[in-house]
């Protein structure tokens, strides 16, 4: 997405009222899901700046919900997703947090928890224009907008775990356009996160995780 | 097929003779590496969104979310069917269809940012009007949609589309500046007087704040967007008859942009100042959602 297409100016075709705070809303939501395993048994959003104190009047209670459920910009069950996800059993709970500053203006945390009982939160920032980005994972700062087919290795800060990732990537022909590697401290967890134009390679993940020091690897399609 | 400004748009199209709609399609089909089909079909998709949004609440008027518009669409369109419309045809029908687009988005419906959400209505209102009033195909109205892009990357590329940056005349603005440049080549006008259309609407616009109620998107947002039909259509006029512009589209997004960047931050969307801030706004936010 190096270019500004005419879509992105007569675009996104999204459910009101807010490209920020309702079509980004749902787009941050609708990465994080795809960064559990469903199915998803309950979830908590905090809600920062902008968002904390509007919410409710632009839809993004209802727009993250909805893309909690897989939901894109342009669906129009995001109206109806309280009801939705009562009849599918997720429990889920808004908390605004208008009195932290020090984050950018719409800014929310998401605390997913799956049926397995595993926890994941993720923190992501509307940009405007229903642009996104991931900025921390489970604490760890991090950085990626969804915008690109993305991989995320969940691994231990070892040496030799960078290498297998481009070996694997390398030998189906991937064509890497970023990756970085973020870690909360030396040694502890890490989280390599690579970008690329194009489709994921079907089951590329279990290659991805043959190796002992990658604990888990999430897969997020634009 | 690129182009970094105006300037070079219309040497483009001087180059390859054909109109600011074809410049874009040409663009988006490289840089996006996708084909004229491809590219013409979403384009249509958008179409039918903008339309859907346009004439649903003619019927159906929803409230907003936050409970200050809804049900003015109907309004406008049952009194121009009684004859009583002072604005003449095509205007009454794109302030109509500009507040209807407005209607759909501040209640959850689907819309086509165009280039936000907050001015959504203007692009459609304008062109849907004058599909109406000259018998326009839609696959003309494709076409005008790629012209409108073109404009509107320009000032997404070389100044802003947000409110928050550069208050109400970057999204309005802008949608408006698209909308007249787009009904000039509809209506069979050259490249040059697409963009001094543009040129006109940013001039008119010029320093308009973003001061929406309550912080929502709603009002005065929905009025805007009516206002924007209105400016887009007088200077898609003004171009047509031949009137030329002193002051280029490129110099003029450059104005825009500073303007914007002085405007107080109080009046760039943070509703604290403006219409926002007026005794009868803070009254009934007290109850808004």
């Amino acid at each position: 997405m190096s270019y500004i297409s005419v879509f992105d100016v007569l675009g996104p075709n999204m459910i009101g009222p807010s490209s920020s705070h309702t079509a980004g809303a749902a787009v941050i939501a609708f990465l994080a899901h795809k960064m559990i395993v469903p199915p998803l048994k309950k979830v908590d959003f905090i809600l920062y700046g902008s968002f904390a104190k509007t919410y409710h009047g632009h839809g993004t209670d209802r727009a993250l919900l909805g893309g909690m459920m897989g939901f894109g910009t342009d669906d129009v069950r995001i109206r109806d997703s309280f009801q939705i996800a009562a009849e599918r059993g997720l429990a889920y709970r808004f908390t605004p947090c208008a009195d932290v500053t020090d984050v950018h203006p719409n800014t929310v945390d998401i605390r997913m928890e799956n049926a397995a009982g595993q926890v994941m939160t993720i923190r992501g920032e509307s940009l405007g224009g229903g642009k996104v980005r991931i900025t921390r994972i489970n604490g760890v700062s991090v950085d990626f907008t969804g915008a690109y087919s993305t991989i995320i290795v969940v691994q231990q800060d070892k040496p030799g775990v960078v290498a297998h990732i481009t070996k694997v990537l390398s030998d189906r022909g991937v064509n890497i356009a970023f990756m970085r590697l973020f870690r909360e401290e030396k040694g502890h967890t890490a989280y390599t996160i690579v970008e690329f134009d194009g489709r994921i390679p079907e089951g590329i993940a279990g290659p991805l995780r043959d190796n002992p020091n990658v604990h888990d690897v999430m897969i997020v399609e634009p | 097929m690129d182009f970094k400004s105006a300037k070079e748009l219309l040497a483009l199209c001087r180059r390859e003779q054909c109109p600011i709609s074809e410049i874009m399609r040409r663009r988006e089909c490289v840089l996006g590496e996708t084909t004229r089909d491809v590219a013409d079909h979403r384009m249509a998709r958008a179409l039918e969104i903008m339309r859907a949004s346009a004439t649903q609440p003619l019927k159906n008027p929803v409230k907003s979310m936050g409970g200050l518009i809804g049900g003015e669409a109907k309004k406008l369109s049952h009194h121009a069917a009684k004859g009583k419309a002072i604005c003449g045809d095509i205007l009454a029908r794109a302030i109509t269809y500009a507040v209807a687009v407005l209607e759909v988005n501040a209640s959850m419906g689907l819309i086509v940012a165009a280039p936000t959400a907050g001015s959504s209505g203007v692009v459609p209102g304008v062109l849907l009007a004058m599909q109406d009033c000259y018998k326009i195909s839609d696959s003309r109205l494709v076409d005008a949609l790629f012209n409108a892009g073109a404009v509107g990357y320009l000032a997404m590329r070389n100044a802003t589309v947000s409110g928050a940056v550069g208050g109400c005349q970057a999204e309005m603005g802008v949608a408006a500046a698209m909308a007249a440049s787009a009904a000039v080549e509809l209506m069979g006008g050259a490249p040059e007087q697409c963009l001094d259309a543009a040129s006109t609407v940013l001039m008119n616009m010029l320093g308009l704040v973003c001061d929406p109620v309550g912080g929502l998107v709603e009002y005065p947002c929905q009025n805007r967007n009516a206002a924007g039909a209105a400016n887009a259509l007088v200077a898609a006029e003004m171009a047509l008859s031949g009137i030329r512009q002193l002051i280029p589209f490129d110099e003029m997004l450059d104005t825009m942009y500073a303007v914007g960047r002085r405007i107080p931050l109080d009046l760039r969307e943070t509703a604290l100042g403006g219409c926002a801030a007026a005794p009868s706004a803070c009254e009934r936010c007290a109850q808004c959602g």
